[in-house]
């Protein structure tokens, strides 16, 4: 291969000055040229390199990225299927809401329909109570206006007879002789007229 | 040896731990390797035990491998569509090994492999091959639609396409430098600066009063590497999800 002789060109120079430069201290393993770009190390790091290259990318793709993509995938799963949880919970909370709502109202509206009936009830009764007493009033009324009435008739009649009295005592006095019962009567009326 | 430690160059060295040749390949475990290794165990670990207990409700590090999770899958489903989601795997794997090797190297003493070339070319090859392999194994020879844009001129489509050619080619150069050249000067200057603080603060009573400054500076730096470290692998992430969205859907 034509890096092996160009290396082989290179490092002859390089080789006696790193003879030279050894004698001043510089260690045996400088090659004289600049460490990474030293052709001669080059095989050895490759071929290093792809060993643990190799192994580390097998390692990866059979044991670790399995593993830590199952915990990632698990910890989604778990997520999403918390979260669908979550959302099925509100939903029932939301449907236990609305029946309570409903619940409420049909309540009120039941109540309010009671309390309706009561009141018409109890307006109802009290509407025939009060007709009854009236009835009773009235009838209680009538009867003592029909009293009254036959007083004032019994009491007219009896003025009558007590004008009659009073007439004919005063004709008695004045005259001084009785005036007959029937023609005191007839005076009285004609007067009362 | 005091020459070498504020060497900032030194930090990259390359040192062979337990020597091994395949051939005429010199394939030896180095520094570079062992800290390849590292990355992989702790990356891998870290995701590994942070899920083990799988809580429904996260602790605080289950919550950081999930967000690092659902990041690259966001990212990668915002640029390339459900479609791309093959391709998570490979797209978490280079996000979190590039984030993990940044976020090492900023610790003392320890090697950062992104800090050399041929790290970050290889993934970018890796990248860009996936590309290339599944865009023609699903769209065939319509991949190369990729390479002829809508509506522009007959006369002009020659200049178009070898402009294309040369954007697609220069991806994985561009992908591969961007990451290596944002470490390799990251440490560098923290290495200068805290070279500084020691230099100066072997001065005596004076130096010492004039390293506060490199030593606040190397402290700020600290905390922009941290970004840098984040924001690299973010965006070789991100480049990725783009050039695996063109191997989906070639035809712009």
């Amino acid at each position: 291969m034509f890096v092996t002789s160009a290396f082989a060109e290179e490092t002859a120079p390089a080789a006696t000055e790193g003879d030279t430069h050894s004698s001043t201290g510089v260690p045996a393993e400088a090659h004289g040229t600049f460490p990474p770009f030293d052709p001669a190390t080059f095989p050895s790091q490759l071929l290093w390199l792809a060993i643990t290259f190799g192994l580390f990318y097998l390692f990866l793709k059979r044991v670790a990225m399995p593993r830590l993509g199952g915990i990632i995938d698990v910890r989604n799963d778990r997520i999403s299927k918390d979260l669908d949880q979550a959302s099925k919970l509100k939903g029932e909370a939301d449907a236990a809401v609305a029946a309570y709502e409903q619940e409420l109202a049909e309540a009120k509206k039941n109540a309010n329909s009671i309390g309706q009936q009561a009141s018409d009830a109890a307006k109802a009764e009290a509407e025939t109570t009060r007709k009854k007493i009236e009835a009773e009033l009235d009838a209680k009324l009538g009867e003592a206006e029909a009293r009254i009435s036959s007083i004032k008739a019994n009491a007219m009649k009896e003025v009558g007879s007590i004008a009659e009295d009073t007439a004919s005592s005063i004709v008695e006095a004045l005259v001084g002789g009785k005036a007959s019962k029937t023609e005191v009567a007839a005076a009285v009326k004609s007067v009362a007229r | 040896m005091a020459a070498d430690k504020v060497d900032p160059i030194h930090q990259f060295h390359i040192i062979k731990l337990i020597p091994i040749k395949i051939g005429s390949y010199d394939v030896s475990f180095t520094n570079s390797a062992l800290f390849m290794v590292a990355t992989v165990i702790v990356a891998a670990a870290f995701l590994y035990l942070t899920t083990s207990s799988r809580s429904l409700v996260p602790g605080r590090l289950q919550s950081v491998s999930e967000m690092a999770y659902e990041f690259v899958g966001n990212m990668l489903r915002d640029a390339a569509g459900t479609q791309g989601m093959r391709f998570f795997p490979l797209v978490f794997s280079l996000f979190m090994f590039v984030l993990v090797a940044n976020l090492l190297g900023l610790i003392p003493y320890f090697f950062t492999i992104t800090s050399h070339i041929i790290v970050t070319f290889g993934l970018a090859i890796l990248v860009i091959g996936t590309v290339i392999v599944y865009g023609f194994m699903k769209h065939g020879l319509g991949f190369l639609k990729l390479f002829v844009p809508h509506g522009v001129p007959i006369y002009l489509m020659p200049l178009v396409v070898a402009i294309e050619v040369i954007s697609f080619v220069s991806r994985p150069v561009s992908l591969s430098v961007r990451l290596f050249a944002n470490m390799l000067a990251g440490h560098i200057t923290l290495k200068v600066f805290s070279g500084f603080v020691v230099s100066l603060s072997a001065l005596g009573a004076v130096g010492i009063a004039g390293s506060v400054l490199p030593l606040a500076m190397a402290v700020a730096l600290t905390a922009l590497e941290l970004l840098v470290a984040f924001l690299q692998a973010y965006v070789f992430a991100v480049l990725t999800c783009m050039y695996l969205n063109d191997a989906l859907h070639p035809s712009h």
